[in-house]
C-alpha cells in the first residue's frame, strides 16, 4: 500500500498505522507520542498529540477525514495522503494538545526524577508554548508506594494508560487501573494494594512522565550525570539484555533497553532490575546508543545561542522584556 | 395538531399493561413482520421511510442497519440506547414510562430484521423505576408469548434484558454503551471497528435510540412509503420533543417534522408561549450540547426563511447561523435569563461527565469550567473571553467521542451569538446575583 505522508511517499504493508508508516520513513516527520507504545496492544489513542490531518482518504475514496485522526490508531488506505508537520493547523492542534497535557501538570522537573528522559518535557520543549495560560490551582494527590519498589506520584500523571496495558498484558493479574472519571480519573491500585509480581518493574519504564517511579533511584543522580551502558546476564524470567546506568563504578539504575522512539525492546524482570547491582553481576556490552532519548541527550542545547535568540523572540512575542532590556 | 404515531395513546388508563396496549393495536408490527414479511423486508421498509436516528446524530436508521456485518456462525445484538441524559431530554422516558409495550414491540420488530436473537436495552442509572416498569412489561410479553422461544408459532426466538448503568452520561456513546454493558469502564472505544463490525462482545451489534426502535412499530404498521409522506425532504416522520424552559406547557411533544419553530413555541398546541408574556430570548433546540441560537435566527434563517422543525432547516447556515435537531430537547430562555449562567451550567456538567480518557476533553471542560466560574465571581477579563474561545477550538474534533464537541459547541455558540454580554459581565466586575442553590452549587463546583 502506498501512503504519502508530508509529501514523502512510502510502500507499507496492509494494517500499518499511519504512525507506523512515519516512523519508516523517519523522525522528521513522525507525529510524536504519549499514550501509544508499539509493545503493547491496543494502546494509543488516548493523548491526541499523535493527531494527524488524512487530506486524501484512498484512491477509491479520495475525500479528506472530516476531523483529525489520531494516527497511533488508523491504519493507513492505498493512496492515503496525510500531513503532519506540513498542516499549520496540526501544528494548532497539538500545541493545544500540550497546553492541556500541561495544565494540571505540576511542573516540578528540577525535583523530578525522570527529568531528562522525560516524554512531556520532550513534547513541550518542542510543540508547548512559552508561558502557561492556566492560572487555576493544579490538580494534586498525595503521593503513594505501590508495592516497596515503586513510587506514585499521581499528581504528575498524564493518563496515557501505559502502566495500566502493561500490566494487563505482560504480567499475570492487573492490580491496578483507573478509578474516577474525567478530571479526576486517577491511577490507584484497588485500596492501595502493592502491585507485586516478577515483571511489576516494567510500569516505572513504560511511563512517559515521572509519575511512577524507581524507588531505589529515586533521588539518587541526576539521569544526566549518569551513564548507559548496555549489559547481560543469564535469567531464568527474563531475556537478561538490560541497560545499567553508571556512575563511575556504581550501577545506580536498570532498567530496560530501549529502541530509538523511548520504547523498551524487551520487558525485563524485577530481579535484573532492583537486586543485580552490581557491575559484576553483569556482561558489559558497551555503551548505550542514545537516539531521540532526551533533549539533553540529543544535544538540542548544544547551540545554545540559537536557542537564546529562539527564546527571546517568543518572549518579544509575548510582550516579556528580559531584565536586562528593562528600561 | 399533528399526527401522532408513538404516543397517540399515552392519555389511556393502563396503557402501560400488555393488556390495554394489545388492545389497542399493540404488537401488529410484530404479528405483521413476522407471519408476513422476510427479515430483508422489514430493513427494506425501514429504508424506505427514511427514518433517522432519533438519538441525537440523525443518521438514517436503514442505512446503520444495512452496515451489520453478518457472518456465518456470530451472533448479532440490537442495544437499546435508553441512557437518555442529554440535558433538556426527556422523551425516552416519558415513552418508556408510559408506553413501554411500545419499546418492547419494535426490539422484536427490529431484532427480527436483524437477526438478532438477544437484545438489550440499556438504560439510564437515574432511570431506576423506569426500568422496572419495562422490566415488568417483558416479563408480561414473555408470559403472553410475544418473548421467546418460536414467537408466533415462527422460527424466530428472542431474548431481551434490561440493563441498567451506572448514571454516566458517557454511556450515552455507543461504544461507551457497549463497554459498559459488557461490565467495564464506560470508557468509548476507539473507532473503527465500528459496532456494526466488532460491538458488544466483538459481535456485530446496531445500538439505537429508544424512539428510533419504538418507531419501526408504525413503520412496518403504515408502511415504509406512507411514513415517509410525514415530513418534510429528508426529515421523515414525527419525532419526539421535549420542551423545557420558561414556556406556559413544558413536556413531551410528538410533532411532524417540518412545523415551523415560530408554530412550535407559540402554538397553544404546544409550548403555548413564553410564561409571564416575557420575550424570546434565546433557545437551545435539541439538547444542552448544540449550539444555542438567539431569538432572530431560530425563527427564521439567515436567509429569511421561517425555520422549521427539521433536520436541514434547523442546520440552516451551518454553525454560523444554525444548529441542530439533535436529540429533541428543546429549552427556551426568555429575556431575563443569563447566557452566561447558562452556559456555566452546561459546561459544569460536561467537566463532571467526561470520562477523562483523552487529553483535550479531560483538561479542557474543566478549564473552561474555571473560566465561566470567574465570569459569575465578577472576576473576569475581557481576555478571557478570547481564551474561552480559543480552548472550545482546541477541544472540537480533537476527541475521541463526540462528548468533546458537545462541550465545545455550546461554549462556542454562546460567544458567537452573545460575546456582548460576556463583555458586560467582564467590563463590570459585578458578582451575578444567583439564588442560594445556585451559589451552594458553585463552591461546590
Amino acid at each position: 500500500m502506498k501512503v504519502t505522508i508530508d509529501g514523502i511517499e512510502i510502500d507499507v504493508p496492509k494494517g500499518t498505522t499511519i504512525l507506523q508508516a512515519a516512523r519508516m520513513i523517519g523522525p522528521e516527520v513522525a507525529p510524536p507520542t504519549m499514550c501509544y507504545y508499539s509493545k503493547l496492544k491496543t494502546s494509543g489513542g488516548y493523548c491526541r498529540t499523535c493527531i494527524v490531518k488524512v487530506t486524501k482518504g484512498s484512491t477509491q475514496n479520495p475525500n479528506p477525514m472530516p476531523k483529525p485522526v489520531a494516527s497511533c490508531r488508523t491504519e493507513v488506505m492505498d493512496g492515503m495522503e496525510v500531513q503532519n508537520v506540513t498542516s499549520p493547523e496540526i501544528l494548532e492542534a497539538r500545541k493545544g494538545v500540550v497546553e492541556f497535557l500541561l495544565i494540571n501538570h505540576p511542573l516540578d522537573c528540577p525535583v523530578c526524577d525522570q527529568a531528562g528522559e522525560c516524554k512531556l518535557q520532550d513534547l513541550g520543549y518542542e510543540h508547548g508554548a512559552v508561558k502557561t495560560r492556566y492560572e487555576f490551582k493544579r490538580r494534586e494527590y498525595e503521593m503513594i508506594d505501590i508495592g516497596d519498589k515503586i513510587k506514585l506520584h499521581m499528581t504528575r500523571c498524564i493518563l496515557c494508560y501505559r502502566c495500566v496495558k502493561t500490566a494487563e498484558q505482560i504480567t499475570n493479574g492487573r492490580v491496578h487501573g483507573v478509578v474516577h472519571r474525567g478530571d479526576a480519573a486517577e491511577i490507584s491500585t484497588y485500596i492501595e494494594q502493592a502491585i507485586d509480581n516478577d515483571f511489576s518493574g516494567n510500569v516505572i519504564d513504560v511511563c512517559p512522565v515521572g509519575a511512577l517511579t524507581d524507588r531505589t533511584f529515586r533521588f539518587k543522580s541526576r539521569v544526566w550525570f549518569t551513564k548507559p551502558v548496555d549489559a547481560h546476564r543469564k535469567c531464568t524470567t527474563c531475556s537478561g539484555k538490560v541497560r545499567l546506568w553508571l556512575k563511575g563504578e556504581e550501577v545506580l539504575r536498570v532498567t530496560a533497553r530501549k529502541d530509538q522512539w523511548d520504547e523498551v525492546e524487551e520487558f525485563i524482570c524485577n530481579t535484573c532490575r532492583y537486586d543485580k547491582k552490581k557491575t559484576s553481576d553483569w556482561v558489559i556490552e558497551g555503551p548505550s546508543p542514545i537516539h531521540r532519548q532526551s533533549v539533553i541527550s540529543q544535544n538540542h542545547y548544544s547551540n545554545l545561542n540559537e536557542l537564546k535568540v529562539q527564546v527571546l523572540k517568543q518572549q518579544k512575542a509575548l510582550g516579556f522584556m528580559p531584565i536586562d532590556k528593562r528600561p | 395538531m399533528g399526527k401522532k404515531l408513538l404516543i397517540h395513546n399515552d392519555h389511556l388508563p393502563n396503557i402501560h399493561t400488555l393488556e390495554v396496549y394489545r388492545a389497542n393495536g399493540g404488537y401488529a408490527s410484530v404479528e405483521k413482520a413476522l407471519k408476513t414479511m422476510s427479515p430483508d423486508q422489514v430493513t427494506d421498509e425501514v429504508k424506505k421511510s427514511g427514518l433517522r436516528g432519533r438519538g441525537g446524530a440523525g443518521f438514517p436508521t436503514g442505512m446503520k442497519w444495512s452496515f451489520l456485518a453478518k457472518p456465518e456462525g456470530v451472533p448479532r445484538y440490537l442495544v437499546c440506547n435508553a441512557d437518555e441524559s442529554e440535558p433538556g431530554t426527556f422523551k425516552d422516558r416519558y415513552l418508556m414510562e408510559k408506553i413501554p409495550h411500545a419499546l418492547i414491540e419494535g426490539m422484536i420488530t427490529s431484532s427480527y430484521a436483524l437477526g438478532a436473537k438477544v437484545s438489550y436495552i440499556y438504560i439510564r442509572g437515574e432511570y431506576f423505576y423506569v426500568a422496572r416498569i419495562v422490566e415488568a412489561a417483558i416479563a408480561e410479553a414473555y408470559a403472553a408469548g410475544w418473548l421467546g422461544k418460536n414467537i408466533l408459532g415462527t422460527e424466530f426466538s428472542h431474548d431481551c434484558y434490561v440493563q441498567v448503568g451506572g448514571g454516566a452520561y458517557i454511556c450515552g456513546e455507543e461504544t461507551a454503551l457497549l463497554e459498559s454493558l459488557e461490565g467495564k469502564r464506560g470508557n468509548p472505544r476507539i473507532k473503527p471497528p465500528f459496532p456494526a463490525v466488532a460491538g458488544l462482545w466483538g459481535c456485530p451489534t446496531v445500538v439505537n435510540n429508544v424512539e428510533t426502535i419504538a418507531a419501526v412499530c408504525p413503520i412496518v404498521n403504515m408502511g415504509g412509503e406512507e411514513y415517509a409522506k410525514i415530513g418534510i425532504g429528508k426529515s421523515t416522520g414525527t419525532k419526539l420533543i421535549s420542551a423545557s424552559g420558561h414556556i406556559n406547557k413544558p413536556g413531551v411533544y410528538e410533532i411532524e417534522l417540518g412545523i415551523p419553530v415560530e408554530e412550535f413555541i407559540y402554538s397553544d398546541a404546544y409550548c403555548g408561549g413564553i410564561r409571564n408574556g416575557k420575550k424570546l430570548k434565546a433557545v437551545v433546540a435539541g439538547g444542552s450540547s448544540v449550539p444555542i441560537l438567539p431569538a432572530d435566527l431560530i425563527l427564521t434563517t439567515a436567509k429569511g426563511e421561517p425555520r422549521l422543525m427539521t433536520y436541514e432547516s434547523l442546520a440552516d447556515g451551518g454553525f454560523q447561523t444554525g444548529t441542530m435537531l439533535g436529540s429533541g430537547g428543546f429549552i427556551v430562555m426568555d429575556e431575563d435569563t443569563s447566557i452566561v449562567k447558562n452556559l456555566f451550567t452546561f459546561t459544569r456538567f460536561y467537566h463532571h461527565e467526561s470520562c477523562g480518557q483523552c487529553s483535550p476533553c479531560r483538561e479542557g471542560t474543566g478549564w473552561m469550567e474555571k473560566i465561566l466560574k470567574k465570569f459569575l465571581n465578577g472576576t473576569a477579563t475581557e481576555s478571557d473571553v478570547d481564551l474561552l474561545w480559543d480552548i472550545q477550538s482546541k477541544i472540537e474534533g480533537k476527541t475521541i467521542c463526540p462528548l468533546g464537541e458537545a462541550a465545545a459547541w455550546p461554549v462556542a455558540a454562546a460567544i458567537r451569538h452573545f460575546k456582548h454580554e460576556f463583555l458586560e459581565i467582564a467590563r463590570s466586575k459585578k458578582f451575578i446575583d444567583i439564588s442560594h442553590y445556585e451559589r451552594l452549587n458553585l463552591i461546590r463546583a
